[in-house]
């Protein structure tokens, strides 16, 4: 399994090397002290918070619905489905009901900026690696959905789509034109990224058998999406805790029992595939029929601790608010994926080569905004 | 219909003999009451939870509702361990009119998908609980994170320091009480 030996035997003199705050490799804002052996880690501490922005307390300090631009903004890369949690735990407290054809709609805008945020992590992954090309071709795709996407709601990224009890406006014309026609197109392309990339012999040997994160080590740390998946164990929100219509969609949860970088990336091709076949079964199903439930003027949660989840592109976002029953919220929390996945990089880097741990660390596929909210 | 399995609440009821007994969270009735009597007419005190009961996923979004008391949260965290349970987060509310901190913790099962939420209270003035870093490492960040925003302390944590905020960052800011500090350019 292992290529490279993991510990060094060389004299014991270690050196500080500081990587980041700004470092490319470290996608955003975050710091890691490494304690260097040569090309060994020895240790790795995260430093953390450089961009915090409190969006807890914001959530405290302004009515239920107000808050709802926030929650588009801690994962820039899966708008959608953060949005789609917060709303989620508002219908849930209030058992409003959200009309079929939003439903469907929100399905079909979550798979697309899944898509979307993979293609990202994909290119910027294999810039990590060293590879330049990668990345033009995969923003060439990310492209079109943005373009959808920004037809539809206006944003290109910090989307605020999704309302509680529906959705801001019914699809635009041609939407669902343009969708049938980049599954059609991006099918063959996602092929053709495996042709180019996964088989390639050089990408095989920085990442297959590097940076072992085991399922023991998801459950002790809290880590979710691809990471847990790749880890051999099929745990996706979107089948354990079913929300919205995915319980009606057929599609499989993408696993791959390696454990290693290569699995994670393999989970997450896997997972655009899939993502296309629901965005398919949502667009032939998608029914008529308004876009908004009846919601009342003025939101009040009944008292009460509600939580909901959402499968989002790294893992599972949830938001947790604590009611007493007024007009804002005593206490919003949210769990974000990348804060559990990142805070095994301690442990998992220790013994890696440097350039190794950058590679495990790509495959984290980390949002940093996402970790400091 | 609650999904939580039988014999996991059970082993919570067992676990937790005094849970069944004693009230859960008694706020400091006489302190309490002294502040809220000039304030406005005392809401009617709502009945106590049952200490630890099968919830409704699809209305709350978690499956078992457990409180316990402040010295046995190791010991739940051990018991869900053994489970395979996986920790989802750890958070803390404040409850200022209780004069007590709630410490949240929540767990998942990957294969069952299961979540069990346990909860406790320890007073405002000594905000002190025990660190379940040693059972699941991942406790470590969510702890430092609570601990820096509520400045609640965990006791044996392995390396508590600031996660999120600036190490020269003064006050706790998810406090009720807290007020942002003035903008320093405008300070005379």
């Amino acid at each position: 399994m292992e290529l490279y030996p993991v510990q060094s035997t060389g004299p014991q003199e270690t050196f500080v090397l500081n990587l980041g705050p700004q470092h490319p490799a470290t996608h955003g804002v975050l710091r890691v002290k490494l304690t260097m052996d040569g090309e060994f880690i020895n240790e790795a501490v995260i430093v953390a918070g450089y961009v915090h922005r409190e969006h807890e307390k914001m959530g405290e300090n302004r009515p239920w619905d107000q808050f709802l631009p926030n929650t588009g903004r801690i994962d820039y890369l899966s708008a959608m489905m953060y949005t789609h949690a917060y709303v989620g735990v508002i219908e849930r407290a209030c058992g409003i009901e959200v009309p079929p054809r939003a439903e469907y709609i929100r399905v079909i805008t979550s798979e697309l900026n899944r898509i979307s945020s993979h293609l990202v992590w994909w290119g910027a992954f294999l810039l990590d690696l060293g590879g330049m090309t990668p990345l033009l071709y995969a923003f060439d795709d990310r492209e079109k959905i943005l373009d959808i996407l920004e037809a539809l709601t206006g944003a290109r990224l910090t989307y605020c789509y999704y309302r509680v009890g529906g959705l801001a406006e019914d699809l635009n014309e041609g939407f669902v034109e343009d969708v049938r026609e980049f599954v059609k197109e991006f099918r063959p392309r996602l092929k053709m990224f495996r042709r180019l990339v996964s088989e390639n012999i050089i990408f095989r040997k920085r990442v297959e058998g590097i940076g072992i994160i085991d399922a023991e080590m998801c459950r002790k740390y809290g880590a979710t999406g691809p990471m847990i998946r790749g880890a051999g164990i099929p745990y996706d929100v979107r089948r354990a805790e079913p929300y919205s219509v995915y319980p009606e969609l057929d599609f499989d949860v993408a696993v791959d029992p390696a454990a290693d970088s290569m699995a994670r990336y393999k989970v997450r091709m896997e997972e655009m595939e899939q993502s296309l076949r629901i965005i398919e079964q949502c667009l032939d199903r998608l029914p008529d029929g308004p876009v908004m439930g009846k919601v009342p003027r003025k939101l009040k949660l009944p008292e009460g601790d509600f939580c909901y989840a959402t499968e989002a592109a790294r893992g599972r976002f949830e938001v947790r608010v604590v009611s007493t029953g007024k007009p804002v919220a005593h206490r919003v929390r949210l769990r974000t994926p990348c804060f559990g996945n990142l805070s095994l990089f301690e442990e998992a880097a220790r013994g890696l080569m440097l350039a190794d741990g950058i590679a495990m660390m790509g495959s984290l596929d980390l949002v940093i905004p996402d970790i400091d909210r | 219909m609650s999904r939580c399995p039988d014999h996991l609440f059970e082993r919570f009821q067992e676990l937790f003999p005094t849970m069944d007994t004693e009230n859960p969270a008694p706020p400091e009735a006489s302190a309490g009451a002294e502040n809220e009597a000039d304030t406005a007419e005392p809401p009617p005190p709502p009945p106590p939870p049952p200490p630890c009961r099968k919830t409704e996923f699809a209305k709350v979004g978690y499956d078992l509702d457990a409180i316990v008391e402040p010295h046995q949260i190791e010991e739940a965290a051990k018991l869900l361990d053994d489970e395979g349970f996986a920790i989802d987060m750890i958070t803390a509310v404040d409850w200022p009119d209780a004069e007590q901190f709630e410490l949240v913790y929540d767990f998942m099962h990957f294969e069952a998908g299961t979540r069990v939420c346990v909860r406790t209270r320890i007073p405002r003035d000594r905000p002190e609980i025990a660190t379940l870093s040693f059972i699941f490492p991942g406790a470590n960040w969510h702890e430092r994170e609570t601990a820096e925003f509520f400045g609640i302390q965990f006791t044996g944590h392995p390396n508590p320091i600031h996660l999120l905020l600036p190490d020269d960052f003064e006050g706790y800011p998810l406090r009720k009480d807290f007020k942002p500090p003035s903008d320093p350019l405008l300070k005379p």
